[in-house]
């Protein structure tokens, strides 16, 4: 329940902020693919507007050319009034009908709009690089779909039709009386503009402090959450008394936001109303006069003295006009809202997408007995080769490693050598052969998180990267499969710059599994499955006996059926890492990473975990990030980072020989965290 | 699938809840406001009396004044108008200021009595709620009776009286007339509210599939290293679409159900002013339009401002049964918070000092509910005597952390009876007991704050030397000192901007400064090196050796110097004794040791 509503909270402060130029006429332009439907509303709007305002005017009219002549009348003819009645009963019809159609359309219309923002946000997001996610909350992306795309929903459902249709009544009114007289039309327009400024002053304050209340409901929600979540702590340390003063004081502070936001929202209102009623007085004291008087008048109709009849219609349609401004001032907040949300939509699906310039692709192939002839199959080999387009000779990757120097460029010589390549230079085998050289790269340009990094890891070898915190070791895992793109360097996989690689296809050679677990609210199998969609069950249970997870998922109460909810909040730690190595076993891919997939899981639990990953592991190059040192102890190479840099590399015997950094982190003399 | 929607509050939600207990329970909440909340309906009523009545001032305004051409009359007329709009106008602003005061005040006091209950309750009453419903329940159920409350306070004595007056006048006017509202209220009150009733629960399962949308876009983007590095991008766009869909639909649904509202209303004003139409027109030609013998036209241009008057206030009505049928759930689950009793409270007559550090447990079993099947924790038997030092180790599950939190009465046993300083903690004053068993718990919790601050819940009347002290024995003085602020050093939320090693350094330190009989370390020490943990150790050892200190760690090493270690095992205890001695006896004991120590092995290669 509460997903729904508690963004809003924290939202306040956003939602004030003006709507980007160009919002509107966007947010229209989803509006109108909807264009007859529009076009049937705007008319239905206009005829059941028509139609009120008959009713208003209807009853002047009614009392004065049919009621009134048959007074007094001995045999009155009510012929013509029957007439009149059925004459307006129709027009009420027609206004009923028109207003009933309008709504019906309006929610498709609506609805339809919202839908077609909303998948086009989706299917944006999904492009998105890495990056965005990072600098943006997930509050916030999430307020997209729900804040934004609410306040959207009822502006376009309620504000924009009824203050469409109050602006049609209002100009009918306004036209009604110009035709009657011009003098008291500018009065009553420059009475509403004074209107309007006093309506825009008080909705303004009332959105500052609407502003400070959400503000303050964030400040007490947070506080409320770290109060509750640490209830332990509070508990342990007899602290009630002390919380619950700190407590009281944010609660009195929202109570003062809120108490003033909501008397500015409430007096709007009366405000308006009795404003109009004034209007109404100064107008019957001044038609009075000129009624009395016999002042001259003007109007479109043209120019005579002013007659009672012209009064008492100038004053009824004063409350016409003045109604639907003061409806139309009111809806001004919502509306301004809406747009502010709009254009935080349209700025995310502004935001560029991951570029993907790579033409190399991954294939299945079949490979001869020589080695290096390769036939691409349309069906899993156990064998992947990258695919080169036709017009790429394969040696732009060795033009780049030309330029460079040292160690980096003998590195970046001897991929090529390894590569084993088909004589037509078309397919490489795939191995997983990962070369760095000179790479640099910081999640802030300016900032450099690796320096000059040069590396290679050969096919089938077993890599770990060790370090404390903020050494880099995720950084090195996040450039392979470009989640990020490194500022200089070369990335080689295989003997091809990684940027040459169509980027689904370097994904898919490359599996993955997180110290963050994410799965997805689904069954067991539809989670495993996730990896490769065309998976039988089969595959999907062969891949968790291979990983050590079928024992505990067959004593799940469903077994693979079982459904798992908000990230698999049912299961421990291990069980849900143990299902995530799954997911990465049935993808089935050349290379993986494991990035700390075991740091949150008790030693003992680690010892199954471990086991699955070592089948998962076998015959694939792996990139391992541990938190414990005892999982890496078996790599063929650990390479020891600190602040972004390579400071010692060897297997685990070698590295405990050197009593370096390694020795000190293994033997728990430093600390990892 | 579950229902994820009610996931909060169903398992208080099926607890009888008689309405009219509930109504005045909330109520209690009004207190100071209760001046305001009485105030606010007044000032409404005055208002919407007025509103009743200034359109017949209007009309007096120009029938005798501008259809009299009488000057006199119309500034007489216009002055009680002006006179009229002006005590209407105060009115709206005083009722409005009262409801906004008595509903935000409202909802002041119900957060306080919710946060104070809250704050009275044990962990069992917690758990049956959930952290996160509780949050809920304090925030956006609040939020929902506020606006609720600040409704019924206003339009809902509004709408109520403007129907009741207003039929009152155009009763006085015609009799026979009125008497089609009679027909006519009805009918539109049962069809609005009929077609609210009707799509509540199409709306209600709209949230629910908002919900679900919600949980696809967090999951999306929580796990979008997942979807990229499996290239499941169409994949979700795909599972977004058909939610998407589906919202599209029902909200379709429910919407075009409710286009029917309008047109309802607008018809039946239409149905009203053709009828009084027909029938005015008849009276007035039989009354010859004098007031003196029947109806007029001024009052046929009255009755139909009362028609709109009347069938608007409906209209209002229909709104606020929505809202009350909304927020009755928000009413229920906070009224639910407020009727728990909590289970761990208070004994009559409590015991004011602590002995000593001696714990004694005696066939202790623990369940977290009374449902549950298994016991977490089943009959254990343990002598702890003052001033000693215990381990307890035992794989994730095996209930070590449960045995702990009934020492310091986080929860209660189920059976069995569980002895500090030689009494039942039952019979101890709550927070007499805690001030003497200190926990640092698992999850580390700083608050935001200063260091100092946070150092303070141990002791609020600590000097900095004693807090310097502290630090010192957790090792933790010295990075301390090296931040620019030192001791002044803000916390962010959660101590996010402290390392893991630091977080728990400080949190022992802080649990040090209680200087209390019994000292807990669950698992505290967990991401310290083991060299800044052993020197710890040996700070207990000789600063506080009169301090009981029971520590439960994942390593062997942190506990190997214990006088006793407790090996535990899916809520028993399989083993108890020193290092060498469950090396010899304790299988599991030895294996994990075993799996721990190959490090040192290789060390000495």
């Amino acid at each position: 329940m509460s997903k729904r509503n508690v963004p809003s909270q924290t939202k306040g402060l956003q939602a004030m902020q003006k709507a980007t130029p160009g919002t509107t006429k966007r947010l229209f332009s989803y509006i109108f693919e909807y264009k007859w439907q529009v076009a049937v509303i705007v008319i239905c709007i206009i005829v059941s507007a028509a139609s009120q305002a008959a009713a208003a005017l209807f009853l002047q009219t009614l009392i004065d050319q049919y009621i009134l002549p048959l007074v007094g009348v001995t045999n009155p003819d009510w012929k013509p009034l029957i007439i009149m009645l059925t004459v307006m009963c129709c027009l009420y019809l027609v206004g009923t009908f028109a207003s009933w159609l309008w709504s019906w359309l309006v929610v498709k219309v609506e609805q339809g709009t919202l839908k077609n923002i909303r998948d086009h946000m989706f299917a944006h997001q999904q492009l998105l690089p890495i990056r965005y996610f990072d600098s943006n909350g997930h509050g916030d992306t999430m307020s997209l779909y729900t804040n934004d795309t609410d306040t959207l929903r009822q502006a376009i459902s309620q504000s924009f039709p009824q203050m469409f249709s109050s602006i049609v009544s209002a100009l009918a009114a306004l036209a009604a009386m110009l035709w009657l007289s011009i003098p008291f039309s500018l009065f009553t327009l420059v009475f509403t503009a004074v209107l309007i400024v006093i309506v825009r002053r008080i909705v303004t304050r009332s959105g500052m402090y609407f502003v400070k209340q959400q503000h303050a409901i964030g400040q007490v929600n947070s506080f409320v959450e770290e109060a509750v979540n640490g209830q332990k702590v509070v508990k342990v340390f007899n602290h009630e008394e002390a919380t619950a003063q700190d407590f009281y004081r944010r609660n009195e502070e929202l109570f003062e936001a809120s108490s003033k936001a909501n008397t500015y929202g409430n007096i709007t209102m009366p405000v308006v109303g009795n404003m109009g009623y004034m209007l109404y007085i100064i107008l019957a004291i001044l038609g009075g006069i000129a009624g009395i008087l016999g002042w001259n008048d003007f109007g479109l109709a043209g120019s005579g003295p002013l007659t009672l009849g012209a009064i008492i219609a100038l004053l009824t349609l004063s409350r016409s006009f003045i109604n639907p401004i003061g409806q139309v001032s009111m809806q001004f907040n919502m509306v301004m809202m809406a747009l502010a949300g709009a254009s935080r939509i349209f700025a995310m699906m502004d935001e560029p997408i991951e570029s993907n310039d790579g033409s190399v692709q991954l294939v299945c192939v079949e490979v001869d007995s020589d080695g290096h002839t390769m036939h691409e199959v349309d069906h899993e080999t156990g064998h992947w080769a990258w695919k080169r387009a036709a017009d790429d000779d394969g040696t732009r990757s060795l033009a780049a490693a030309a330029k460079l120097k040292g160690a980096a460029r003998q590195v970046a010589l001897k991929a090529k050598e390894e590569a084993i390549t088909s004589a037509d230079g078309r397919y490489t085998l795939v191995q997983g052969d990962v070369r760095f050289t000179d790479v640099t790269f910081g999640y802030n340009p300016s900032k450099p998180v690796l320096h000059d990094i040069t590396w290679f890891a050969k096919p089938g070898q077993k890599m770990a990267l060790v370090g404390a915190t903020g050494a880099g070791k995720t950084t090195i895992t996040n450039l392979i499969n470009r989640f990020y793109d490194i500022q200089e360097g070369q990335i080689l996989y295989d003997g091809i710059d990684v940027k040459n690689i169509n980027k689904p296809d370097l994904r898919r050679s490359l599996g993955i599994v997180l110290q963050d677990v994410n799965l997805f609210t689904g069954t067991v199998l539809d989670n495993i499955r996730y990896g490769r969609l065309n998976a039988t069950d089969e595959d999907c249970i062969a891949a968790a006996k291979l990983t050590n997870a079928d024992s505990f998922i067959r004593m799940l109460p469903k077994g693979y059926q079982t459904v798992l909810e908000r990230d698999g909040s049912g299961l421990s730690q291990g069980q849900r890492q143990l299902i995530s190595i799954a997911r990465a076993a049935v993808a089935d891919p050349p290379a993986m990473i494991l990035d700390e997939a075991t740091s949150s899981i008790d030693t003992r639990t680690e010892e199954v975990v471990q086991k699955g990953m070592d089948n998962l592991m076998k015959g694939r190059t792996t990139f391992v990030i541990a938190h414990r040192l005892s999982t890496v102890r078996n790599a063929d190479v650990i390479m020891v980072l600190d602040h972004g840099r390579i400071i010692e590399r060897g297997n685990h015997e070698e590295l405990i020989a050197q009593k370096g950094e390694y020795y000190q982190l293994y033997t728990g003399s430093l600390e990892l965290e | 699938m579950t229902d994820t929607a009610e996931e909060t509050g169903v398992v208080v939600r099926n607890q009888t809840s008689q309405p009219r207990h509930l109504i005045s329970t909330l109520l209690r909440s009004l207190r100071q406001y209760t001046k305001a909340s009485l105030l606010a309906p007044a000032y409404v009523c005055v208002e919407s009396i007025l509103e009743i009545a200034i359109p017949t001032v209007m009309a007096a305004l120009i029938d005798y004044g501008v259809s009299a051409q009488s000057m006199p009359n119309i500034v007489k007329f216009g002055l009680i108008l002006f006179a009229c709009s002006l005590l209407s106008l105060f009115s709206g602003f005083m009722s409005g200021k009262y409801a906004a005061i008595a509903s935000s005040g409202f909802a002041k006091n119900l957060r306080n009595d919710l946060f104070d209950k809250v704050q009275s309750f044990s962990f069992t009453n917690i758990d049956r709620f959930s952290t996160g419903s509780i949050i809920t329940r304090l925030t956006t159920d609040v939020t929902n009776l506020q606006n609720a409350y600040q409704m019924i306070i206003r339009i809902g004595v509004r709408a109520p009286i403007m129907v009741i007056v207003a039929w009152l006048f155009s009763f006085r006017i015609s009799h026979s007339i009125s008497m089609i509202f009679l027909f006519v209220i009805p009918i539109l009150g049962f069809g609005l509210i009929g077609l609210s009733v009707w799509v509540h629960p199409i709306f209600e399962k709209i949230f629910h599939t908002y919900d679900n949308l919600n949980n696809v876009v967090e999951e999306n983007v929580q796990g979008i290293r997942v979807v990229k590095s499996y290239n499941r991008e169409e994949f979700e766009d795909k599972k977004f679409g058909r939610i998407s869909m589906s919202i599209y639909r029902a909200f379709c649904r429910a919407e075009h159900i409710l286009s029917f509202t309008v047109p309802l209303l607008n018809f039946c004003i239409y149905a009203v002013l053709l009828l009084i139409s027909w029938m005015g027109a008849q009276q007035i030609v039989a009354s010859g339009n004098n007031a003196a013998h029947g109806l007029t036209t001024g009052d046929l241009t009255a009755l139909v401002t009362y028609t709109l008057q009347i069938l608007m206030a409906m209209n209002m009505i229909s709104m606020i049964v929505v809202m009350i049928i909304i927020s009755q759930a928000s009413a229920e689950r906070i009224y639910q918070v407020l009727v728990e009793e909590s289970t761990v409270c208070n004994p009559e007559h409590p015991r004011m000092t602590v002995v000593d550090g001696s714990v004694h447990f005696d066939h202790v079993s623990f369940r977290y509910s009374d449902s549950s099947e298994k016991p977490v924790l089943d009959d254990i038997n343990l002598d702890i005597a003052s001033g000693q030092t215990i381990g307890i180790v035992g794989g994730t599950g095996s209930a070590k952390s449960s045995l702990v939190q009934l020492i310091a009465r986080l929860y209660d046993v189920s059976e069995g009876s569980l002895k500090v300083g030689g009494f039942d903690v039952r019979d101890y004053d709550l927070e007499v007991l805690r001030d003497q068993v200190s926990m640092v718990l698992q999850k580390n919790i700083l608050f935001s704050g200063t260091i100092a601050d946070n150092l303070r819940w141990g002791n609020p009347h600590a000097s900095d030397e004693e807090i310097r002290h502290a630090c010192a024995l957790a090792e933790a003085d010295s990075f301390i000192q090296e931040f620019p602020n030192k001791y002044n050093t803000y916390i962010e939320q959660g101590g996010s901007n402290v390392s893991g090693g630091q977080r728990q350094r400080l949190c022992i330190a802080r649990a040090l400064l209680k200087k209390p009989k019994i000292l807990i370390l669950d698992d505290s020490t967990s991401a310290v090196d083991t060299k800044t943990d052993q020197l710890i150790r040996r700070a207990f050892r000789e600063e506080i050796p009169s301090t009981t200190k029971i520590i439960i760690s994942q390593r062997v090493a942190s506990v190997e110097e214990a006088d006793m270690i407790v090996v535990m095992d899916s809520g028993r205890i399989l083993n108890c004794g020193n290092h060498k001695q469950l090396l010899e006896t304790c299988e599991e004991y030895r294996s994990i040791y075993v799996s721990q120590t190959r490090n040192q092995d290789q060390e000495e290669e």
